[in-house]
């Protein structure tokens, strides 16, 4: 196991060793070097353990799926050590033994194996259930993952959006040459390839191999290719939507690139299936391109003494490869009826083999080609269902899917010249394919640039049938071996699970786990079946198989979350709330002050002085047309038809089943012009439902529905010297309160901006001026007002102080405290639900509401004799003396202005009498008493304040 | 993701507007038994085959229209029709 002399294929630069650790001990190999081939060069053999049993485990497949070799690279968990390349100082570490990889203590399990079978999570830990806590941390020690470091610094993802012509899923011959033909016929061309460098299986070939590799290469480069490698397409879904992670992007840690493909292409080549036998999972027992990919492309010899257990030319070709790197090699012929039944050796490697005619070979390399897996995902995301071929030992894509074509190993089996005419054959069609589907996009967008020429047809697949090479069916010998590798899962396992009658291969999957870890069945699949099919004694075509899904390959959350693009939204007074202190909150896209430092103070100076607040995004639709009555009249619960010009009204909308959509005043500016405004989180949905009306129902209303939310500045100002803070700023304005009364609106110049309107309205329970300014002056207004009202003790409020202020007030807010089940009658507001409209949103449910005595109310709540304890919201109300619930807090708060905890919550109707005495759990389980209050108003419930 | 044919946009990807839901007429709300009310509230054909539904463009040109989809194939076979033109509910 030493580095070998130079090889004329190998892809590691020896000018450049790279030292990097390996448990913490020094090691070296050079660029180009995987962490596999620089730590087998290195003579390590043991990689890791096995998840259940924790069995000394080697390299066997030797790529990316290899079960065996996942690492932990620093504070990144799960690395495939046979694709990654290795880096200067980088520590890499066998992950989840202990304490050491070469003595991990759990491998006694290995004894207590029969305790560990398929289903033993299901039966060893279910009772008793009190000891679900021991169980759970047995359990985590067999979790195979790697540790991952919450201290980890956030790295930068990315996404990218594109779309081309034609996606190629795979860079090997048939994919290259897919791609190239389809670029010659026209077509943008994206080709993904999952190694580092394009060529597929040529790369670890002979030098005929290699030479077309890199002529194939060179011509897809020349054609205007976009090549992308160590990349996969870990998806297709709907009209060839297709996922491609991007793992070499040079900034981006991963990137998420969001292809939408007019035609798909997939050309990922074969995957070489392991063989089951008794102890093939012994560091030392490796699959036939393994072997070839250490000595032609890293000149790595993995063993000098070798068994090749071989049924096809690619184990023959390891042979002459072992050979040539002057390993002692016997072969064993499985087409001339040699087998091959167990493996022997200790915990460090095979030593022997035992042959089924009873022979016993010494090795310490035991090398398998037992056949093929075709990894027809992307097909089965695209509604294929692969079915299998008994004279190739495998599954077949069986359904034509007209904008996927699959090529290469896919396809069928040949000469490369018979399948890279294939791969040329998929290329043009895809091309032709993709003109189609590109002429019908643009042909169906009414407003794009006419199509040129006819709607050309759809052109057919007459591509010539690759040729089967026939292929013994190898699956397992006459021992039981290990099937899922990284489950840990063995043929024994499943025949027990199938006797105990999990016999679908669904069902045998989910009991036994197999195909259901890191390797998610590209090397276990079909052994897992065929296993299936011996124990049922049917064939494998009749077990069939299961359903590939995405991902193809493991996606980094990081690459999911990738770049954000959601938009933040901030009113034109944000850079003076930063600049002054505010707590900000997040509501949906919004960024809004919370608070200044002190919400109680807020309240106070906004009781007794005057308050200024940024309610921008309040959502406002501005209404125009001679049918806005009816409109209004539809969406709101109460009646519309004769609101004067000047004049605002308060309204509840409903949707269809009676559930409170959403509140707010509209008010009238002129003879067809009203302005609405919606609360924060329902301006887009209102807009949408207004709409919905509108275009469906009544199309012959004349409405026109304009969102202005973020075109005015909206500043709240309330207190008792409001009104004098607006006389200084608003002259032209009548604001006498005989002249500018409660519930009216009238345009203004304000500070000397011209086209703002302000209303009379009073969430906050105190006299108030709720100004909409243009937005580009929305500071200038903000400022002139803190100005203005200097002696007058103006100071601004946020949304803290706002809310407590209308829980004071008993004023409810959409959605918290009313939720998807509150019908219009429950918010005591049964007089502005009219019932002789003709018609509006949600009508009857409403008319069979005001019937129902069963529905919660909404009452005001205070807590008695614990005057200092504030009710938890959403803290549950219950009978006394019971679990019962009958109702909960849905708002609560201490009140600066009484000096008591003051609540809303929602009870049953025979609790909701005023003076009733209510049981409140506070979420620590302590008990409180509550009483249910006269009026939904703690503070001034008779309004005067608001009127003033 | 699936492409939809805006009657104004052309082919959109769904996410740029808003699945309403299976087209359905409106009962008479001052009429409608409660049976009748809840059916269109929550019942649904939900076919394995062709449906008629309502989308919203959203992003795009903000108009509902309706069209139909073979719900197996999610193939849509008739151009869309803005919702407007189908008149008055039956």
């Amino acid at each position: 196991m030493t580095r070998l002399p130079p090889q004329p294929g190998e892809v590691i630069d020896r000018s450049r060793p790279v030292d990097f650790t390996w448990n913490g001990r020094a090691m070296s190999g050079f660029a180009g070097d995987t962490i596999a081939s620089a730590l087998t060069a290195g003579g390590v053999r043991v990689v890791s353990r096995s998840m259940k049993y924790r069995r000394p485990r080697g390299y066997m497949s030797n790529d990316y799926w290899d079960p065996n070799g996942l690492v932990q690279v620093g504070d990144d968990p799960n690395v495939r050590s046979a694709h990654r390349l290795i880096e200067p100082d980088m520590a890499v570490e066998a992950q989840n033994v202990w304490p050491s990889l070469e003595h991990d203590l759990r491998a006694v399990t290995g004894l207590a194996s029969r305790f560990l079978t398929a289903g033993f999570y299901y039966k060893t830990f279910m009772r008793p259930m009190w000891l679900w806590p021991t169980y759970e941390k047995v359990l985590s020690t067999f979790s195979p993952g790697g540790r991952i470091d919450l201290d980890t610094p956030h790295r930068y993802h990315d996404k990218r959006y594109t779309h081309p012509d034609v996606v190629v899923a795979g860079g090997g011959p048939a994919g290259m040459a897919a791609a190239l033909a389809a670029a010659e016929a026209g077509a943008m061309v994206l080709l993904v390839e999952h190694g580092h460098r394009l060529g597929g299986h040529l790369l670890w070939g002979d030098d005929h191999d290699r030479t077309l590799a890199a002529e194939l290469a060179a011509a897809v480069e020349a054609a205007g290719v976009e090549v992308l490698v160590d990349s996969t397409v870990t998806g297709r879904y709907e009209d060839n939507w297709t996922a491609i992670v991007q793992r070499n992007h040079p900034v981006a840690v991963e990137r998420l690139i969001k292809a939408r493909a007019k035609i798909l292409v997939a050309a990922p080549g074969l995957i070489e299936r392991p063989y089951v036998f008794d102890g093939n999972d012994k560091p030392g027992v490796m699959l036939s391109g393994a072997v070839r990919r250490f000595v032609n492309m890293h000149a790595v010899r993995p063993g000098s003494n070798a068994v090749v257990f071989t049924a096809n030319s690619d184990g023959d070709a390891a042979a002459a490869d072992l050979k040539r790197a002057g390993a002692k090699v016997t072969v064993v012929d499985a087409r001339r009826g040699e087998g091959i039944v167990r493996a022997l050796g200790g915990s460090k490697s095979v030593r022997a083999v035992e042959l089924a005619d009873g022979r016993r070979l010494d090795c310490d390399l035991l090398v398998t080609a037992a056949g093929w897996t075709a990894p027809t995902s992307l097909l089965n995301m695209a509604c294929d269902r692969p079915v299998y071929d008994e004279a190739t030992a495998r599954f077949f894509p069986s359904v034509p899917i007209g904008n996927v074509l699959a090529t290469g190993g896919l396809a069928g089996d040949g000469s490369p010249d018979e399948l890279i005419d294939h791969a040329r054959a998929t290329g043009r069609l895809a091309a032709a394919r993709a003109r189609a589907v590109s002429h019908r996009l643009q042909a169906a967008t009414a407003r794009a640039r006419p199509v040129d020429g006819e709607a050309p047809g759809w052109p057919p697949d007459i591509r010539p049938a690759l040729p089967r090479v026939p292929h013994p069916a190898l699956f397992r010998s006459t021992t039981h071996g290990v099937v899922d590798f990284s489950e840990d899962v063995s043929s024994k396992d499943m025949v027990g699970a199938a006797t105990e009658g999990y016999d679908s291969v669904e069902l045998l999957k989910r009991y036994t786990t197999a195909t259901m870890g890191p390797s998610q069945g590209k090397l276990e699949t079909v052994n897992t079946v065929a296993v299936l099919a011996e124990a049922r004694g049917q064939t494998i075509a009749e077990v069939g198989t299961t359903v590939w899904r995405p991902p193809y390959a493991p996606v980094t959350m990081g690459a999911l979350g990738g770049r954000l693009f959601e938009p933040q939204r901030v009113s034109s007074i944000h850079p003076w709330h930063q600049a002054n202190g505010a707590t900000f909150m997040l509501a949906g896209q919004w960024i809004r002050p919370d608070h200044y430092g002190d919400p109680a103070g807020e309240v106070r100076n906004t009781r007794q002085n005057v308050g200024i607040m940024d309610v921008t995004p309040l959502g406002k639709l501005d209404l125009r047309g001679p049918d806005v009555p009816k409109l209004l009249s539809h969406l709101y619960t109460n009646k519309w038809m004769k609101l004067a010009v000047g004049s605002v009204r308060y309204g509840i909308m409903c949707a269809e089943d009676g559930v409170i959509l959403d509140d707010g005043v509209t008010g009238r500016l002129g003879d067809q012009h009203y302005m609405m405004t919606t609360t924060s989180s329902g301006a887009a949905t209102v807009w949408e439902w207004a709409e919905n009306w509108l275009q469906t129902e009544h199309p012959d209303w004349r409405v026109h529905v304009t969102p202005v939310t973020s075109g005015y500045t909206s500043i709240n100002v309330a207190g008792p010297e409001s009104r004098t803070l607006m006389r200084r700023l608003a002259g032209d304005v009548d604001l006498d309160p005989e002249a500018f009364r409660y519930m009216q609106v009238r345009t203004a110049t304000v500070a000397g901006i011209r086209d703002c309107f302000m209303w009379r309205i009073g969430f906050t329970g105190e006299l108030s001026f709720e100004l909409h300014v243009p937005a580009g002056h929305g500071l200038a207004v903000w400022e002139a007002l803190l100005e203005a009202g200097e002696d007058l003790g103006v100071r601004p409020f946020g949304v803290e102080a706002q809310r407590i202020m209308r829980l004071e007030k008993g004023h409810f807010i959409v959605g918290q405290d009313t939720d998807g089940l509150t019908k219009a009658p429950a918010v005591g507001l049964r007089h502005l639900i009219k019932l002789d409209k003709h018609d509006f949103a949600g009508k009857p449910e409403l008319a069979w509401a005001l019937e129902d005595p069963s529905a919660p109310v909404l009452v005001a709540i205070q807590p008695t004799h614990h005057g200092r304890v504030v009710p938890d919201e959403a803290a549950q109300i219950v009978r006394p003396g019971t679990n019962e619930i009958i109702g909960r807090i849905t708002s609560s708060r201490m009140s600066p202005s009484l000096h008591r905890p003051v609540c809303l919550g929602q009870v049953l109707p025979e609790v909701s009498d005023p003076g009733t005495e209510l049981t409140v759990v506070m979420l620590d389980g302590r008990r409180i008493t509550a009483r249910v209050m006269e009026h939904h108003a703690h503070f001034d419930p008779d309004g005067v304040r608001v009127r003033g | 993701m699936l492409i939809v044919p805006c009657p104004n946009c052309g082919p959109r990807n769904a996410a740029d507007l808003r699945y309403v839901g299976e087209s359905r007429p409106r009962p008479d709300p001052n009429s409608a038994s409660a049976k009748e009310w809840r059916a269109y509230l929550y019942e649904r054909a939900n076919p394995a085959g062709l449906l008629r539904e309502t989308w919203y463009c959203r992003s795009g040109c903000r108009r509902y229209f309706t069209l139909e989809r073979d719900t197996v194939t999610n193939e849509f076979t008739n151009p869309p029709t803005p919702v407007a033109k189908l008149g008055k509910r039956p």
